[in-house]
């Protein structure tokens, strides 16, 4: 008898509700369809049959937000990431715009980071990168990985990319990042002993206290948060959400890091980039 | 003067939630997932085990189950179970068993256990994010869990 609720129990846990996500279509600017779910990737199939984006599991407002640049707060950001963009900057009298020209021709870049650098031998994540240019090309000082400024440069490489589909490999040299990567992602953390996927795969959908779970998905990061009214980067959310697990969380910008993000991001594969998004 | 010592020592014992008559977490004996014993040795007081269920410092334990008992709290999670009826379920053994650590029970179990000490990968100081130091502690006291297992056992439908 108790080994039968046992597995009724874990059968319970283990499917997840799609109740909870809002049935909504985001239309950015009136402008562009963006694809916020779709089938999920064949890596994850047997785990997840849809992804959806976690501007689903919001409110109607948060979401309305989110649809228009004018009401959206982290265009703010993206508006500061422009004009860093094109500053000169650092011993070789440089900007970013110098060598890559409008911003705007940066589209097919954020959809496919983190990416293995073939040079360095390396997945790097878009910050890594960004702080490469600056050290290298630029003879600049590197930005901090979670500071304001490299969040206003992420928003700005997000935003021109809204609309195109996370896409970001996971073979060939990338393939060892991204197990290490899936290791971390189902590994029970903390005195708590939650994974990434206890919440994110097991409970999308439900509430945790007064917290509506969502897949975790990262395509819409940088995220301005209205709890914390900024922009978040995905290591910093990481961090938090692994200290929330009573655990020793890992380093912004260290390999565990790098290598989780590569796999959640993988997860989102098919989604638009919906960076800088609007979330509670 | 003495006597005062020995009753902040005391005091400070019991905030740690350490007491000479505790099963230790690691000597605790689970058969089936159930503990027969009470962890302090002493009955649960199942007014304090409500208040630690409810509270989100203490047991949170409504942060992922609903207890229509408990309405005025607001913001029930859906993760676990119901725990309406749970004494009509399990008895007390069980009980004391799952909320101290219910993987025993379910192996695939999401639900954090409460009286453990050891086996965690990365364990942390409470919410800090940093390691945890030596004052790294059961979630709940052995008293702790009696009385929220003598709460739970007032869950009947």
């Amino acid at each position: 008898m108790k080994k039968l609720t046992g597995i009724l129990l874990a059968s319970t846990l283990a499917t997840p509700l799609f109740a909870e996500a809002v049935d909504d279509t985001l239309v950015l600017n009136e402008e562009i369809k963006m694809v916020t779910r779709t089938a999920a990737p064949a890596h994850m199939a047997e785990e997840v049959d849809e992804i959806i984006s976690g501007w689903h599991f919001r409110g109607k407002e948060t979401r309305a937000m989110q649809a228009d640049d004018f009401d959206n707060p982290g265009m703010i950001f993206v508006e500061k990431g422009e004009d860093s963009w094109n500053k000169v900057e650092g011993s070789e009298g440089k900007s970013c715009a110098s060598c890559h020209g409008d911003s705007a021709s940066m589209a097919d870049v954020r959809p496919v980071y983190p990416k293995y650098n073939e040079a360095a031998g390396e997945v790097r994540t878009l910050e890594m990168q960004v702080n490469d240019c600056r050290e290298n090309q630029m003879g600049a000082e590197k930005l901090g990985y979670t500071s304001g400024s490299m969040a206003n440069m992420t928003a700005l490489l997000a935003s021109v990319s809204r609309g195109k589909p996370v896409n970001v490999a996971i073979d060939g040299p990338s393939s060892a990042t991204w197990e290490a990567g899936k290791e971390l992602y189902y590994a029970r953390t903390g005195q708590l002993e939650l994974s990434c996927a206890s919440c994110h795969e097991a409970n999308y959908g439900n509430m945790i206290r007064a917290d509506h779970l969502s897949q975790g998905q990262i395509n819409g990061f940088p995220t301005y948060r209205l709890k914390n009214t900024k922009l978040n980067s995905v290591h910093a959310r990481f961090k938090g959400c692994v200290r929330d697990t009573r655990a020793q969380t890992y380093k912004p910008g260290s390999a565990e890091f790098v290598a989780l993000e590569l796999y959640v991001a993988s997860r989102g594969n098919g989604l638009s980039v919906e960076g800088p998004s609007v979330r509670n | 003067m003495k006597r005062n010592l020995l009753t902040i020592m005391v005091l400070a014992a019991s905030t740690l939630g350490v007491n000479a008559a505790d099963i230790e977490p690691s000597k605790v004996v689970y058969a089936d997932g159930a503990v027969e014993a009470s962890l302090s040795g002493a009955a649960g007081d199942a007014s304090s085990g409500q208040k630690i269920v409810g509270s989100k410092k203490l047991g949170n334990c409504v942060a992922c189950h609903q207890i229509d008992a408990l309405a005025d709290i607001p913001f029930q999670g859906e993760i676990g179970p119901p725990l309406d009826g749970a004494a009509d379920r399990w008895s007390v053994a069980e009980l004391r068993g799952i909320v101290s650590n219910a993987k025993m029970m379910f192996d695939e179990s999401l639900m954090p256990s409460f009286y453990k000490t050891e086996g965690f990968i990365r364990p942390g100081k409470a919410y800090t994010g940093k390691a945890a130091d030596d004052t790294f502690a059961p979630l709940l006291s052995a008293q702790q869990i009696e009385d929220v297992v003598a709460y739970l056992a007032t869950l009947k439908e």
